[in-house]
């Protein structure tokens, strides 16, 4: 074993790599929450918006287009989450379920002819003399522009729900839809938008793996990272600043736990697998004593006509 | 303009109609699916669904619907009194990975000797693995109210990692040239679930599935728990008042739900896949889920809708190697099923009507 050979700095750089297909994800997920809807269909988003933005990246060449393929991807699967929850009034546990399920054969179907392929690699943003600088430049300035996407993307979120008249709108939805509907909000149209937004943030999550995390397309690859993702937004307790902090978390276990098998640490490496899952339960069931913060009318289904 | 008004009951006719409307829709869709895959849709659906049932070599798959069949139907009875009450396990895969191995285990500890009771060790030892795996999250829900979905889902990758280890290590052939995966239990005679009637495909777990089915039925319609999980599903806070007991009925359901996952497990490892490898599980645990919504829930619909899935799995593989339909397809076809049966759903619970709305 040799734990010489991790380095701090490259290990912070692919930490920031590891966590950001959790932040496009659980960000995405954080305002479908914030609506009352509780999507558990993450994972099955993911692993469409993976193989699509995959398969477009190889076909045209452009890892950006694999980008926009897989959200728009994402965002058509939470369509039929949409239709299901929002207008035939379908259980959304079930919902999810079914999309999750959903999205993995359909991946697998799709993405057939792309295994064992090479994506088109996205340019680095390379800023002369700032990334060249010692310790800093890797962490801050040397990571692909999705990155730094996804951390707009944060501060957006946060911005919005906090100082925006579309961000209080979104929150009375999803506190007390009966009121908001009184107040002459439209309760189902502004939950639609929000699962699309969940759905196109949760393909970007899954192209993010597909095209820079591993650079190939494997089956089932997301691997429960949109499970993940679901307990990050309970660990955030609905707030997009400690989504952030919670994904670096995570990111930094998974990384820390793929140095540490390199390294031949004396534990097996099932063990050292397992443990990214381990440490979300463990902080689910930390956290799981302060539900104050979720939004009150999460997993309940709205019907104007009562 | 079309308007849902909501039953003051749910509508019985519906709730039995509504399985079919989704087979038959998800027959459709499947079909313009496997159209666009460029294959005959009526061909395909057609070798799905008849030919394991009255094609020619019919007499080879019928017994292979009861194998197939059994596991989804053990873990859906399980799953659907845990749903019916609002209560998601959602880890019945690694339920059944856990009480396999634990099963797998008992067994191969006692090799090579041979006596009566180690199958019936096997199989308690089955049971309490996946009843235990299913016990954390059940714990961790009643003591700090954790989320039981997310916890129970991130116990599968838990269980993956474990198999892998214990195929690879502790319970790896010391005869299989460093192979990972165990000893063959089908070449083990104390350890076989063999079929009770030679090429029947109607093994131990079948019975044990059977046996489920009656045991929820009579649960539900004739138990003070059956009424319990049924309040509680309906009507949460009525069931407090009424002296329902939330922390006995979620360690109950995710108990049993665990129990009989672990049973499915056991049955499978010691029976049709005979040994433990990295891969032996192939998603029954999350298939069962449809199972138990295609069943409404319901111990016979259950059964019901576990031989239509084991056909679908069956006719998946024959179209596999007959007409070169991907595999996928057929994990598409079962996700489309859930979809249509949720969607469908809504005629059970409101009247469709047409016009513009009345002012009240």
């Amino acid at each position: 074993m040799d734990l010489s050979a991790i380095n701090p700095v490259l290990l912070i750089a692919s930490l920031m790599v590891a966590a950001t297909p959790l932040l496009f994800a659980a960000i995405g997920e954080l305002v479908v929450e914030k609506s009352g809807v509780l999507n558990l269909g993450v994972e099955g988003m993911m692993i469409i918006g993976a193989v699509a933005g995959f398969a477009t990246a190889v076909e045209t060449g452009s890892p950006l287009l694999g980008f926009v393929a897989a959200a728009g991807a994402g965002a058509t699967l939470s369509v039929l989450f949409a239709i299901l929850t929002q207008y035939a009034q379908a259980n959304q546990v079930a919902s999810g379920l079914s999309l999750t399920l959903f999205g993995l054969g359909m991946s697998a179907l799709l993405g057939q002819s792309y295994v064992g392929i090479k994506p088109p690699q996205m340019q680095k943003i390379d800023l002369p003399l700032l990334s060249d600088l010692p310790v800093v430049g890797p962490i801050l300035f040397g990571h692909d522009p999705m990155l730094y996407v996804a951390i707009a993307l944060i501060v957006a979120v946060w911005a919005v729900i906090k100082f925006s008249r579309i961000g209080l709108v979104l929150r009375a939805v999803g506190e007390n839809h009966d009121a908001a509907h009184a107040l002459g909000y439209k309760v189902v149209r502004i939950r639609i938008m929000a699962i699309l937004f969940g759905g196109a943030c949760a393909g970007l999550g899954g192209a993010y793996i597909s095209l820079i995390r591993v650079p190939q397309w494997t089956e089932g690859m997301t691997a429960g990272i949109g499970w993940i993702a679901l307990a990050l937004v309970v660990f955030a307790s609905w707030k997009p600043w400690r989504v952030l902090l919670g994904a670096y978390l995570f990111g930094g276990v998974t990384v820390v736990q793929l140095n540490l098998q390199a390294a031949g640490v004396a534990i097996p490496v099932e063990y050292l697998a397992m443990s990214p899952y381990l440490i979300t339960i463990l902080v689910l069931v930390i956290l799981s004593a302060d539900k104050s913060s979720a939004p009150a009318a999460l997993g309940r289904n709205f019907h104007a006509a009562r | 303009m079309i308007r849902l008004e909501k039953r003051p009951q749910p509508s019985r006719a519906w709730s039995l109609a509504t399985p079919l409307l989704a087979v038959l829709a998800t027959m459709i869709a499947g079909g313009l699916l496997f159209a666009a895959l460029g294959k005959d849709p009526v061909e395909a659906i057609r070798t799905i669904f008849w030919e394991p049932l009255f094609g020619e070599f019919a007499f080879y798959y019928r017994p292979q619907l009861l194998v197939k069949g059994a596991p989804l139907v053990l873990i859906a009875i399980g799953l659907s009194l845990g749903f019916k009450a609002g209560i998601w396990n959602i880890g019945a895969e690694g339920q059944y990975i856990i009480g396999a191995l634990f099963g797998a285990g008992v067994g191969l500890a006692f090799y090579p000797a041979e006596a009566w009771y180690i199958f019936p060790l096997m199989v308690i030892a089955g049971g309490l693995g996946g009843w235990i795996w299913a016990m954390i999250p059940a714990f961790l829900k009643v003591r700090f109210g954790t989320n039981e979905i997310l916890v129970s889902l991130m116990l599968v990758y838990v269980a993956e990692q474990f198999l892998a280890s214990m195929s690879l290590g502790l319970l790896k052939n010391p005869e299989g040239h460093g192979f990972p995966g165990s000893r063959n239990l089908q070449q083990y005679d104390s350890a076989h679930n063999a079929d009770l009637i030679a090429g029947s495909g109607m093994h131990w777990g079948v019975v044990a599935a059977l046996i489920a089915v009656i045991f929820a039925y009579v649960l539900l319609n004739r138990h003070i728990t059956g009424y319990h999980i049924r309040l509680t599903g309906e009507a949460p806070r009525a069931a407090r008042f009424a002296g329902v007991n939330p922390t006995r009925l979620i360690l109950f359901c995710l108990g049993t739900s665990g129990m009989l996952a672990g049973l499915a497990g056991m049955f499978e490892v010691s029976g049709p896949s005979g040994q433990v490898s990295i891969d032996f599980n192939v998603g029954y645990g999350f298939t069962a889920i449809i199972v138990a919504f295609l069943g409404r829930l319901h111990p016979v619909g259950i059964l019901l809708a576990g031989g239509l899935m084991a056909l679908t799995y069956i006719g998946g593989d024959i179209a596999q190697s007959n007409l070169q339909l991907p595999s996928a397809a057929i994990q598409v076809f079962q996700g489309m099923l859930l979809f249509f049966l949720l969607a469908f759903d809504l005629l059970t619970n409101f009247r469709l009507s047409l016009g513009k709305p009345e002012v009240a």
